[in-house]
C-alpha cells in the first residue's frame, strides 16, 4: 500500500503544481488589464452608481445632498419627481424595445440571407464582401446625418422623392420606423458577416451526404444549417440587442436633443444629465439602463444556453 | 531729431513689452449664419491692435448642443475657453463660472447699453457678461408677391397671414411645386419655445411660468394659440416645419421657396446678400397678433462673458470690451444685421441704411418678451424643453392644445417641485 501510494500521489502534485504555476503566471499577466478596467469601467460605473443616490449637479458636484432612491421615486406634495414617475422615460424605454426588437429581427433575417448568398460560390464573390461592409464602415453619425437629408420632406432623396413629401422625422411615432430602416441599413452587413463566420466552419461533406440522401435545400437549411449555426447565430444576436439597447447617436443626429430623449434610453439620461444638470437623475436612468441591460443579458443567456467559449 | 528718435525708441520698446506678453485668447462664438466669420474678423482687428492672437473655437449652431458643451467645459474648470458667447437665458444658469465684470469694467461703458439687457446679465449684483447683440422675433415676407396678389401690407393677425400665405402658396404652386406659405422654427429645441412663447403671448395666454414662479400655462387663450398654430403645418406650412431650426427656414425663405417666415434679423443681412434669391424683395415686419392680443417677439440675444477659469483675464476681458464696444456693433450691424446693445446706434445713418427696418421697428426690439428664464433659474431648460415637447405634441396633432397645456401644467409642477 505505502509503496503504491507515492507515485500515484506525487504525478498529480506535479501537474497540480504546473497549472497553480501557470495560474499564478495567468493572473500575473492579467494583472495590468484587470487594473486598465478598474480605473477606466469601475471607478466611472462606482461614481455614477454613488450619485444616483444624491441630489447634485453637474455644474457644481460637490454640493449634494444624500437623497436614497429619490432620483428614480420621490412624490412631494403630490407630485412625483423621479424619473420613473416620468411618462416620458417610459416612453423611450418602450421605442428603445421596439427598435431593438425590430431592427435586431429584421438584421438577422436580411443578414441571414446576404451571409448565404455571400457564402456559395460565383465570380466577383470576393468584390462583393467587401462591398457588403461600406454601410458598416461609414461612422454612425455620418450615415445619420446622410439620411437626414435624404428623409428632408423638401430636397431628400426619400423624404421628396420616394414618399411626396412626407417628413417622417418630424413625429417621434412614424420617426422611430424611420430610424429602424437606417439601422437596418446600416448593421444588417455585421449581422451578414457574423453570420457568415458561423457558415464558414460547417462542414461541406455534410451537404453533399444530404445531396444523397435526396435531402432539398430548404430542408437542409432547416435540419442542418440553422441548428448547427445556432451558437453562432446566439452570439450575434446577443452582441447585437446589447448594441441596440444602448443605441444613442442615430437618434440624436436624426432627432435633435428633445426627441431623442423621447426615442432612446441613453439619449433621456443624457438630456438628464447634460441638458438639465441633473448630475442625481441623470446617474440614476444610467443605472436603470444598466440594470435594463444585464437582466435582458441574463434572460437571453439562460433561455437559449448561450455559450461564450 | 533727438525728440523724434526718443518717441521712435520709446514706441519700438513698448511695441516689444507688449509682444513679449503677447498672449493666445481662445473665443468661443456661434456660427449661424455668418456668425462665424464676423466673430473671426472682428477677433482679428483686435489682436492686430493688441499684438495678441485669438483663437476661435467653432460652437455647435443648436443652442440646446452648445450649452451641453460649455457646461461639461466649464464644470471641469477648464481654462481651454477664455471668452464665452452666452445666450441671453444662460447668466442664471452659468453665473459662478464667470469673472464679475462689475468693477472691471469702466462705468460709463456700461452704462451705454440698454438697461433692461445689462439687468438681465446681472444675477445676485454680478455681471456675468456684456451685452453684444440683442434679438426680437420678426415677421419676414416677400415685398414681391404681396404686390402680385393684391395685399398692400403685411398681415397684422396671425388669421390675415393664414389667409394671405394661402392664396399666395396656392397661386404659386402651380408654378413651383415646393413653394410654401410661412416657415418657422417647428424643431423641438429651444427655438420653437421662442416660437411658440410669441403665439401664446400674442393671444394673451401669458409667458408658461410668470416673474413670481407660477405656472400661468394652462388657460384656454394659450390652447387656442397652440391650436392655431398646429392649423398651420400641413395647409400653409410643410409638414417638414416640426424639424427647420432658423437655417433649415432661413434656406427654404431664401430660396425664394415660401411667402412668409420668422426668424430673427441676421436673416435679413443674408437674404440681401448677392447669392440671394430673395435679394431686393423683403420686407419685414412686426409678427402678427392673437385675436384680442397685441404682437410679441421673443427677446433673444448673446453675451460675451470671460471664463472664470481663464489664465490670462485681463486680455480676455479687454478683447470682450473690444468686441462689444460701438465702433465692433456697428461694423457688426451694417455686414450682419444684428442688432446692436447701444441705444445710440439706432439712429446712426449707417446702420439704418443697411436695416431700414431697425428704426421702424425699434419698438420690437425694445419691448422683447423675455423667456421664463429669471423665474425658473437653473430648471430653465427642463421648463423649456417641456414646453417645446407639449407644443411639438400639437403641432404634429398628437395632442389638442387644452390637453397639451393642462399636462404641460402637470409635468411643470413635477419639475418645480418644492421651488424653482
Amino acid at each position: 500500500m505505502t509503496t503504491n501510494a507515492t507515485p500515484t500521489s506525487a504525478a498529480p502534485t506535479r501537474r497540480r503544481g504546473i497549472e497553480a504555476a501557470r495560474a499564478r503566471q495567468a493572473i500575473w499577466l492579467l494583472l495590468p488589464t484587470l487594473i486598465a478596467l478598474a480605473v477606466v469601467a469601475g471607478y466611472p460605473l462606482y461614481r455614477t452608481i454613488f450619485y444616483s443616490l444624491y441630489d447634485a449637479n453637474l455644474t457644481s458636484p460637490d454640493q449634494r445632498t444624500f437623497l436614497g432612491l429619490g432620483n428614480f421615486w420621490f412624490t412631494t406634495d403630490g407630485v412625483g419627481t423621479g424619473f420613473l414617475q416620468d411618462p416620458k422615460w417610459w416612453t423611450a424605454v418602450k421605442n428603445t424595445l421596439l427598435f431593438t426588437v425590430v431592427s435586431v429581427f429584421l438584421e438577422t433575417v436580411f443578414g441571414m440571407i446576404i451571409a448565404l448568398v455571400v457564402n456559395s460560390a460565383f465570380r466577383g464573390r470576393a468584390f462583393l464582401r467587401t462591398a457588403m461592409l461600406v454601410p458598416w464602415a461609414i461612422p454612425t453619425v455620418v450615415s445619420a446625418q446622410m439620411w437626414a437629408y435624404m428623409y428632408n420632406d423638401s430636397f431628400g432623396l426619400v423624404g421628396r422623392g420616394i414618399l411626396g413629401g412626407q417628413a417622417l422625422l418630424a413625429n417621434t411615432d412614424t420617426a422611430i420606423w424611420a430610424l429602424i430602416a437606417v439601422d437596418v441599413w446600416k448593421t444588417t452587413s455585421f449581422m451578414a458577416l457574423l453570420i457568415l463566420a458561423g457558415l464558414q466552419s460547417l462542414p461541406g461533406d455534410m451537404y453533399e451526404a444530404a445531396d444523397m440522401d435526396g435531402a432539398s435545400k430548404w430542408t437542409q437549411f432547416w435540419r442542418l444549417t440553422l441548428p448547427l449555426l445556432r451558437p453562432a447565430l446566439l452570439v450575434a444576436l446577443v452582441f447585437r440587442s446589447l448594441d441596440a439597447l444602448r443605441v444613442f447617436d442615430i437618434m440624436y443626429v436624426m432627432l435633435g436633443p428633445v426627441n431623442a430623449a423621447q426615442t432612446s434610453m441613453t439619449g433621456y439620461a443624457r438630456q438628464a444629465l447634460i441638458d438639465n444638470q441633473l448630475l442625481g437623475v441623470g446617474s440614476a436612468v444610467a443605472v436603470a439602463i444598466f440594470l435594463i441591460i444585464m437582466v435582458i443579458v441574463v434572460i437571453y443567456v439562460t433561455a437559449f444556453r448561450v455559450r461564450f467559449d | 531729431m533727438k525728440k523724434a528718435i526718443a518717441i521712435v525708441s520709446l514706441t519700438a520698446a513698448f511695441a516689444a513689452a507688449s509682444q513679449s506678453q503677447a498672449v493666445t485668447i481662445t473665443l468661443a462664438c456661434g456660427a449661424v449664419g455668418q456668425e462665424l466669420q464676423l466673430c473671426k474678423e472682428g477677433a482679428a482687428r483686435w489682436s492686430k491692435k493688441t499684438g495678441n492672437t485669438v483663437k476661435i473655437f467653432e460652437s455647435p449652431n443648436l443652442t440646446n448642443d452648445r450649452l451641453g458643451l460649455y457646461q461639461q467645459q466649464l464644470a471641469a474648470r477648464s481654462s481651454d475657453i477664455d471668452v464665452y458667447q452666452l445666450d441671453v437665458i444662460w447668466p442664471g444658469l452659468l453665473s459662478q463660472h464667470f469673472v464679475d465684470l462689475k468693477g472691471k469694467v469702466p462705468a460709463s461703458e456700461i452704462g451705454q447699453f440698454f438697461p433692461r439687457i445689462v439687468e438681465a446679465n446681472t444675477v445676485n449684483g454680478k455681471l456675468v457678461s456684456l451685452p453684444w447683440f440683442t434679438d426680437a422675433g420678426l415677421l419676414y415676407y416677400r415685398t414681391d408677391l404681396m404686390k402680385k396678389y393684391g395685399y398692400s401690407a403685411p398681415p397684422k393677425t396671425w388669421a390675415e397671414l393664414a389667409t394671405m400665405a394661402k392664396k399666395i402658396q396656392d397661386g404659386e404652386k402651380k408654378a413651383n411645386p415646393t413653394f410654401t406659405g410661412f416657415v418657422f422654427q417647428g424643431k423641438n429645441y429651444e427655438g420653437l419655445t421662442c416660437d411658440a412663447l410669441e403665439w401664446v403671448n400674442s393671444f394673451g395666454g401669458g409667458t408658461i411660468v410668470d416673474q413670481t414662479g407660477k405656472i400661468t400655462i394652462n388657460n384656454p387663450k394659450a390652447a387656442q394659440a397652440l391650436d392655431t398654430a398646429a392649423s398651420w403645418v400641413k395647409s400653409i406650412s410643410p409638414a417638414g416645419v416640426t424639424t427647420y431650426d432658423e437655417e433649415a427656414a432661413r434656406g427654404i425663405f431664401q430660396a425664394g421657396n415660401a411667402a412668409f417666415m420668422r426668424n430673427w434679423p441676421y436673416a435679413y443681412a443674408l437674404g440681401q446678400g448677392e447669392d440671394s434669391k430673395v435679394k431686393g424683395k423683403i420686407g419685414v415686419a412686426p409678427l402678427p397678433a392673437g385675436p384680442g392680443g397685441k404682437p410679441s417677439a421673443t427677446l433673444g440675444g448673446w453675451n460675451l462673458g470671460v471664463s472664470a477659469y481663464s489664465k490670462n483675464q485681463a486680455a480676455a476681458i479687454d478683447l470682450v470690451r473690444y468686441l462689444t464696444s460701438p465702433a465692433e456693433q456697428k461694423i457688426r450691424a451694417i455686414e450682419g444685421a444684428y442688432n446692436p446693445t447701444i441705444p445710440a446706434l439706432y439712429k446712426d445713418q449707417a446702420i439704418l441704411k443697411a436695416n431700414p427696418f431697425f428704426g421702424s421697428l425699434y419698438s420690437v426690439f425694445t419691448n422683447a418678451v423675455p423667456r421664463p428664464s429669471a423665474a425658473t433659474k437653473g430648471k430653465y431648460n427642463q421648463v423649456s424643453q417641456a414646453f417645446s415637447s407639449a407644443v411639438s405634441d400639437v403641432l404634429n396633432g398628437k395632442s389638442k392644445g387644452q390637453q397639451a397645456v393642462a399636462s404641460l401644467a402637470t409635468n411643470l409642477a413635477r419639475i418645480k417641485g418644492r421651488g424653482f
